[in-house]
């Protein structure tokens, strides 16, 4: 049941995937780019995750734990950017 | 103590003593020509200490391993003919050393030349010592260089310069030659020593490489002794100082290829072609040489060509390949030796009181420097040939040889052209006697001529009489010391030795000579109108040849550099990648792959999907380049895909490093780009952008292609050492980590070496950056860009400062786990970087830097000093440098646990990456400090806690 469970869940975030990438590439604001890559971001750590549990392995935890951790790091300096030009003031 | 130990010390006592005259020149030009004394003089005992086992018919060996897997070793033997000329360069730099003193004026840097004048020595000495070819070669390469220096050391003349820069031109292509040509002659012998080498000339005879190995190293011999055509090098290092032409072109420079060519016979002499090579370019530059010699004017330039005449005359002795002729080589070594540095420093002399070395403002110098006269008269006799001088007896020697050597069937030829050469010699002998000291005495020198000092003319009337001593009783001066060199240039026992005398009967050579004499005399007397009829034939000036040829090559070598180097880096990597493409299709053209053994694995949806995000992305950045915000929100959507393929195609380590490396790599980018335009100018052209997409896309293809060929195939690689061994000997359990700390632990110390340099130099940058012109660029910066009001806002202060333990404590997880689990130092150090990031952009740059304890650049040293020390404790437990070693260790009431040494180094490797990474961050943003933004000392712009706060003039 739970590889059904899994499928399912792969196929919406992959859709999610393509769905951000058509809102990168689309805009029209830089903001929405961002949003659009933070979420991106989003989608590939569930991807992590649910790929651990398909292969019964926590090995793959890690990872997502960093891309939480660091991932908005990037958005943040991203919006600062579009805020004030300088991330670091 | 066996004298053999000395050699090494004799080789490097010129060396040592080198440093002490640049020191002692503050204590006077005599106390420093004692002191170059010194050396020469102790190595001229220890060499004296040596000669009589020499004499025994021993050979002195000594070898040190300096770098056996090359071959390279630091090894000396002293034979006869190393004993003959370790003697003549010590001998005669102990003389020129005496001379220089009186003939340097006081504003000659006098330091300097003895300097220069010991440097010089050492060289030669450790080719006349060196017994392994190597060796030999950088100690002839010594010479070269210091040679360089000795000729053009009067840098206020351009003819010094230029002389300098030919001679090494010219000596320094030699060189390479010559080391061409022995690494073959090793290779032949199997060994670089010589005596091996010496022992194995059969072999290297009959060897299909033998002709190349004998061309290339006569290239390095004849452009040193500057033999035909390379001697026009010669006469223009005549700008030296006199002192160095008398020592360079009488007993060392210009002897190093005679040298050579002696010490190789046994290897190399005796066949056709070193007969045809060496006889015939010997014969024609002792025929030149004499010829160009008898129109020189200059008494240095005549002596310089009478020079290469008698180097000519060397070499062909040694072309001929008999025994006799080794002794007359040998024999006219010394002669030459003799009168030829006496007659240098005589026209030095004259120069020196005279005011003039020209022959045609000169004459009748006999009344006014008597003694002079002397000295002159018997070193010109004996370079004339004329019996009762040292140099008629090795010139007797000579024509005897030639007179029976056919050339190619002929029997006239080698004698008529040795006669023919003998002939001018006396001509021009007899011109620089009777030009320069004979004839009515003139009024108009430039100076009134005197004998000189005691301390001017003592070196070479001590020449002088040793010319007269060997030329009166040769067998009971020099006969046993020729004998012994003879025997060490052939390399076996003389056949046919007979004592050195003077009288022989009369033979081939007596006549040969008389006609010498005679015709020399004749052609004397017709000097004026064969002067002008040699002044009226158009001749080649070898130095206008050499300054075009040295322009053309200046000129392509530019065009190349400038073709190739234009300074943008898309002509760099267009030049590489197509250079590689094209090797790369020779390869695969080859036909030498063998059939594919994998089959491919499925591709599930979400890979695709995975994969049309990469695509995507990577092709949008190409067309969107010149939108730079744009470019990098995807570069970061490839960043996203790379980090997630590497964690779908098992790499989990690499996925942590490029997730966290995204990050930084993003903040770094924003930074810059804060103060870069934030597009692009389209600048190329259609046809460039076409042209470089053909490029890149044919590269790209054939990298996609060789890596899909090779996955494809079974092959074997270390990998399956690594996995085997990484518990075993690195007592880790996640390879990537052991590889990194331990098996590549070296390569892991470079690179974090490299990459603490790197922070430092954009931290050196920024700082020389922001004190030059760019910051008065960056005070009057204009912000154009509608800016939010909130700098700091709560939310985010917050959110990363409950962010920041939680950050440490996976930064120091990840990093405890990493030798067994995907982590290690690199990650953590950057994790841990994110997280300080983190506080300084939600809380401001002055509220972070207040909070820095240590100093980034520290945090760099310390952590290159931590691995560095962890590596170098393997000593003292005996082992090589960063061999690691792990226990494990049980304490109540935690688990067992491991303990590694290779976690330190970790630690080093973690610190360094921290260091850096912030160090980077932090130079780039120190440059809005010098755009007039101001610094928050507090961290949040509303603080709830504080109350409301006067609005200050942050609020920009």
């Amino acid at each position: 049941m739970i590889a059904y469970a899994l499928i399912f869940a792969f196929l919406c975030y992959g859709i999610g995937l393509l769905l951000t990438l058509w809102r990168i590439a689309t805009g029209p604001d830089p903001a929405d780019r961002i949003l659009a890559l933070d979420t991106m971001v989003i989608n590939v750590i569930a991807l992590l995750i649910l790929y651990g549990m398909w292969q019964g392995t926590a090995v793959y935890f890690e990872a997502s734990l960093l891309f939480a951790m660091v991932g908005f790091v990037s958005t943040v300096a991203y919006c600062r950017f579009i805020l004030r030009g300088d991330i670091i003031e | 103590m066996n004298n053999a130990s000395l050699l090494p010390i004799m080789a490097l006592l010129p060396f040592l003593g080198a440093l002490v005259p640049g020191l002692m020149i503050r204590a006077g030009r005599t106390a420093c020509a004692t002191f170059t004394a010194v050396p020469t003089i102790l190595a001229l005992v220890m060499l004296g200490l040596c000669a009589p086992d020499v004499f025994r018919g021993e050979v002195l060996q000594i070898e040190f391993e300096w770098l056996p897997a090359l071959g390279l070793s630091v090894s000396f033997f002293l034979d006869g003919l190393g004993l003959l000329f370790a003697g003549m360069i010590l001998f005669v730099g102990l003389l020129i050393t005496l001379y220089a003193r009186f003939y340097l004026s006081g504003d000659d840097p006098a330091g300097q030349f003895f300097t220069y004048l010991l440097l010089f020595q050492g060289a030669m000495l450790g080719i006349v010592l060196s017994n392994n070819i190597l060796l030999l070669l950088i100690f002839w390469e010594l010479t070269s260089l210091s040679s360089f220096l000795l000729i053009g050391y009067w840098t206020h003349l351009p003819e010094g310069r230029q002389g300098a820069r030919m001679a090494l031109t010219v000596t320094g292509m030699g060189g390479l030659s010559m080391i061409a040509g022995m690494l073959i002659l090793g290779n032949i012998a199997g060994s670089y020593e010589l005596t091996d080498i010496l022992a194995a000339g059969d072999a290297i005879k009959s060897s299909d490489y033998y002709l190349p190995a004998l061309l290339l190293i006569l290239g390095g011999a004849f452009t040193k002794s500057a033999q035909f055509p390379f001697h026009f090098w010669l006469p223009h290092a005549m700008a030296a100082p006199t002192p160095v032409s008398a020592y360079l072109h009488s007993a060392t420079m210009v002897k190093a290829g005679v040298f050579l060519m002696a010490r190789m016979w046994p290897a190399l002499a005796g066949t056709d072609a070193w007969f045809y090579a060496v006889g015939t370019v010997g014969l024609i530059t002792m025929v030149l040489g004499a010829l160009i010699a008898l129109f020189k004017d200059d008494l240095k330039a005549l002596l310089a060509f009478s020079t290469v005449s008698h180097l000519g005359l060397l070499t062909m002795m040694l072309g001929f390949g008999t025994e006799a002729a080794a002794i007359g080589a040998v024999f006219h070594i010394i002669n030459h030796l003799t009168f030829k540095a006496a007659l240098f420093m005589t026209a030095g002399i004259v120069d020196h009181e005279a005011h003039t070395r020209d022959i045609k403002r000169l004459g009748g110098l006999r009344h006014l420097m008597p003694i002079t006269f002397v000295i002159a008269v018997i070193a010109g006799l004996s370079m004339a040939g004329i019996p009762l001088f040292n140099g008629f007896l090795s010139k007797e020697l000579m024509l005897e040889e030639a007179a029976h050597t056919d050339w190619r069937g002929s029997h006239y030829a080698v004698p008529i052209l040795a006669t023919l050469g003998a002939l001018l010699s006396v001509a021009y002998s007899f011109r620089f006697i009777s030009h320069t000291f004979f004839g009515p005495v003139r009024d108009d020198y430039p100076a009134k001529p005197h004998d000189p000092n005691f301390g001017m003319w003592a070196a070479p009337g001590l020449l002088v009489v040793l010319v007269l001593l060997i030329g009166i009783f040769p067998q009971a001066t020099v006969g046993p010391l020729v004998e012994l060199a003879a025997t060490a240039v052939v390399g076996h026992e003389l056949h046919h030795w007979h004592d050195l005398k003077i009288w022989h009967g009369v033979t081939p050579a007596l006549i040969m000579s008389a006609i010498a004499v005679l015709g020399g005399l004749i052609l004397l007397a017709l000097h004026r109108p064969l002067e002008r009829l040699w002044n009226a034939v158009p001749r080649p000036e070898a130095k206008v040849i050499f300054d075009h040829v040295v322009g053309w090559a200046v000129a392509g070598s530019d065009w190349i550099a400038h073709k190739t180097h234009n300074g943008a880096i898309s002509r760099y990597l267009a030049i590489f990648v197509v250079s590689t493409l094209a090797l790369g299709a020779i390869a695969a053209s080859g036909g030498g792959l063998a059939p594919a053994t994998r089959a491919l694995l499925p591709v599930p949806p979400l890979a695709w999907i995975g994969f049309l995000l990469l695509v995507v992305a990577a092709i949008a950045v190409v067309l969107l380049h010149r939108e730079r915000f744009l470019s990098l929100i995807l570069i970061s959507i490839v960043g996203l895909g790379v980090s997630g393929g590497f964690v779908y195609l098992s790499a989990p380590d690499l996925a942590l490093t490029q997730i966290s490396v995204e990050t930084v790599t993003i903040m770094l980018m924003l930074l810059a780009l804060h103060f870069l335009p934030k597009s692009t100018p389209a600048e190329s052209g259609i046809f460039r952008r076409v042209r470089d997409g053909a490029i890149a896309l044919g590269v790209g293809g054939a990298v996609a292609s060789l890596t899909f060929a090779f996955l494809l195939r079974d092959f074997s690689s270390i990998s399956e050492f690594h996995l085997t061994q990484s518990k075993v000997g690195g007592g880790g359990t996640n390879v990537v980590n052991v590889i990194l700390v331990d098996f590549r632990g070296y390569d892991t110390f470079g690179e974090i070496i490299v990459l603490g340099i790197a922070g430092l130099i954009i931290y050196a940058l920024m700082h020389a950056l922001l004190d030059g012109p760019a910051a008065r660029r960056l005070r009057n910066w204009e912000f154009t860009q509608e800016r939010s009001r909130d700098r700091h806002p709560m939310l985010m202060v917050i959110a990363t400062r409950v962010m920041l333990p939680m950050t440490a404590m996976v930064g120091v997880y990840i990093f405890l786990r990493g030798h067994n689990e995907p982590g290690g130092g690199f990650v953590a150090g950057l994790i841990i970087a994110i997280a300080l990031l983190m506080q300084y952009m939600a809380s401001g740059f002055g509220w972070a830097q207040e909070r820095q304890r240590i100093e980034y650049h520290a945090m760099i040293g310390w952590g290159v000093a931590i691995a560095g020390l962890t590596g170098t404790a393997a000593w003292l437990f005996g082992k090589p440098f960063l061999t690691s070693s792990f226990g494990y260790f049980h304490i109540p009431p935690i688990e067992e646990f491991e303990l590694a040494t290779a976690m330190a180094f970790d630690l080093g490797v973690f610190l360094t990456v921290l260091g850096a990474v912030m160090l980077m961050l932090y130079s780039l943003s120190r440059i809005a400090r010098y755009a007039g933004e101001t610094v928050n000392t507090a961290a949040m712009d509303y603080d709830p806690s504080q109350g409301i706060r006067e609005t200050t003039e942050e609020e920009r």
